[in-house]
């Protein structure tokens, strides 16, 4: 809860920024701030405790994902000190810095909420200050679409959502997801069908905000239209908070009710397997190919939620600290990338092998552990996700998901073959320290993890 | 005034906002006015409002109620950021229809 409120203050902090006009110091002073949040939140391990009358809850869970979204967020400030380099937008620094701050506000709301009302809040000020970043290139058509594509689709889920919360509220008389959780237990084999519709009600909702297929549509416009920094955390942090709160949601209120929506999961995870790495083999634009492998890796996360009876909680952090990480490391190389040579597709990438071999050789490791390659993170996120998939009966799914990842390393392997075998392009490609720096720890900790997963594994 | 509302029967209530709902749906889904949609928008968020006073009234229990102020707080702050979008890309495109915003696809 302590990393809730010092992350508002320091989203305060930074619209004070704007006032007083130290708008230059406001980065460093904010990863500070972060960084010392980051280890304030370590000390709620194995304290669980709840606050504000049941409305916030901290466990083992929430304070682990809580860590994972303060170091994206931490990676996302040090990379937006020289993405936001223009005089224009050095002018809305603060505005922009403070909004990211409500972003991460809302995703903590995600991990560690125990009642309905702050589940739906967590999403709202996560979504809301998304559309606001999503549209934030005022001038720019595309991002305006993007904006208000999320906006829409996003209000839209956040309907279905509520409807869902009104009608479990009417059949059991309470927000506390303790006490949804406590009648679901005990009416486990005779459930009231409006328990039922609100149950799946908030499925599909979720679904959206984690944009599987059939809901996935949104997604590839809007990670291609808004700002290359804002797509890296809307892949990112986004993805894991909207998973991460999914995961608490149907583990805690309806794990004995989900036979009822089994069918519906089993086939939206099929089809965003199948969509996302199938779509994804012809697309040119690199934004658009990483919210496709997105898509994917929500199918891949989705069969954790799937097979829920042995707690897949670990897996899904595993899976999230490796596809966050790679997928980091990627978008860092793709803004410098894009900067220098001025275009979003995957040919800006030409000849970055003879060009400068390290960025090729790190974005090649970026897109090995996304395809799930050993040695990386990646490769273990998938192992245990299926491991788990497949002891707890859903063989088929594990062998579609196995099938759809070796299609997956084909459009990975295009980026690849597009850096090491075509001509180079005139362009000089030379990314900043900071840069380098974000790039070179990210991949660190994908080799580390790859390497000694066992730290994770039995974590939670 | 919990005897208003229990004067009608629960279920009425829940087929009316299912009804109100139902219609913010086919608004959303089917007109392309970008301001229509936010008021369609508006009302399937009304809608469950409605459903939560009758549920919260007919338990005896005023967590729904206070829910509602919820709702409505975050649907204020949410138009608020939508026509502020509806109104950048106005000054862009010079009209509010949905199907012009198609740049980009597939």
């Amino acid at each position: 809860m302590n990393t809730l409120i010092y992350t508002a203050c320091l989203g305060l902090f930074g619209l004070l920024a704007e006032i007083f006009n130290f708008r230059k110091y406001l980065i460093p002073i904010l990863v500070l701030g972060l960084a010392i949040i980051f280890s304030l939140n370590l000390q709620t391990w194995n304290h669980p405790q709840t606050h504000f009358n049941g409305m916030l809850s901290d466990s083992n869970f929430s304070t682990a994902f809580s860590g994972l979204a303060l170091f994206i967020m931490l990676v996302i400030l040090i990379l937006s000190t020289d993405f936001y380099s223009s005089t224009d937008d050095e002018k809305h620094i603060s505005d922009y810095m403070a909004i990211l701050m409500f972003t991460l506000c809302g995703a903590l709301m995600m991990f560690s909420y125990a009642n309905m009302a702050m589940l739906f809040l967590g999403i709202e000020t996560l979504s809301i200050s998304l559309y606001v970043m999503a549209g934030s290139r005022r001038f720019e058509v595309k991002s305006n679409e993007a904006g208000f594509k999320y906006f829409l689709m996003g209000s839209f889920a956040s309907a279905f959502l509520l409807f869902g919360i009104a009608l479990i509220f009417g059949v059991t008389g309470t927000f506390s997801i303790d006490g949804i959780g406590a009648y679901m237990r005990m009416h486990a084999d005779s459930l009231d069908p409006r328990f039922i519709v609100g149950m799946l009600l908030m499925v599909f909702a979720m679904l959206f905000k984690v944009s599987a297929a059939p809901f996935h549509f949104w997604s590839p416009d809007v990670y291609e239209g808004a700002p290359t920094l804002i797509t890296a955390l809307m892949s990112t942090l986004v993805k894991i908070a909207a998973f991460a709160a999914f995961y608490k949601l149907v583990s805690v209120c309806f794990v004995f009710a989900m036979g009822k929506a089994e069918l519906i999961l089993t086939f939206s995870c099929a089809a965003t397997l199948l969509i996302g790495n199938l779509v994804a083999l012809v697309q040119d634009n690199f934004k658009r190919l990483l919210a496709y492998s997105g898509i994917s890796h929500a199918g891949y996360m989705m069969l954790a939620i799937l097979s829920l009876q042995g707690s897949t909680d670990s897996a899904l952090f595993l899976y999230s600290v490796g596809y966050a990480v790679a997928s980091l490391a990627a978008f860092a190389i793709a803004i410098t990338v894009f900067k220098a040579t001025d275009t979003e597709s995957i040919s800006g990438f030409n000849g970055l092998g003879k060009k400068n071999p390290f960025l090729a050789a790190c974005l090649t490791m970026a897109m090995l552990s996304l395809a799930g390659i050993p040695p990386f993170a990646g490769f273990f996120g998938k192992y245990f996700i299926f491991s788990e998939a497949f002891r707890n009966g859903y063989e088929q799914m594990v062998f579609l998901a196995i099938i759809s990842s070796i299609i997956g390393v084909f459009y990975y392997m295009k980026v690849i073959v597009a850096m090491y075998s075509k001509p180079a392009n005139e362009f000089e490609i030379k990314p900043t320290f900071s840069y380098q720096m974000v790039i070179v720890v990210c991949l660190i900790l994908s080799l580390v993890l790859g390497l000694y997963p066992g730290v994770f594994t039995k974590l939670l | 005034m919990e005897n208003s509302i229990q004067s009608i029967p629960q279920n009425w209530y829940l087929i009316l906002s299912s009804f109100m709902f139902c219609i913010g749906i086919m608004g959303v889904l089917f007109r392309r006015n970008a301001i229509i949609i936010l008021m369609c928008i508006e009302l399937m968020l009304n809608a469950v409002n409605l459903l939560l006073v009758s549920f919260s009234s007919y338990a005896g229990n005023a967590e729904g109620q206070v829910f509602v102020f919820f709702i409505m707080v975050v649907a204020a702050a949410e138009v608020a950021v939508g026509l502020a979008l509806l109104v950048s890309i106005y000054r862009n495109i010079a009209s509010t229809d949905i199907n012009i915003l198609s740049k980009m696809k597939w």
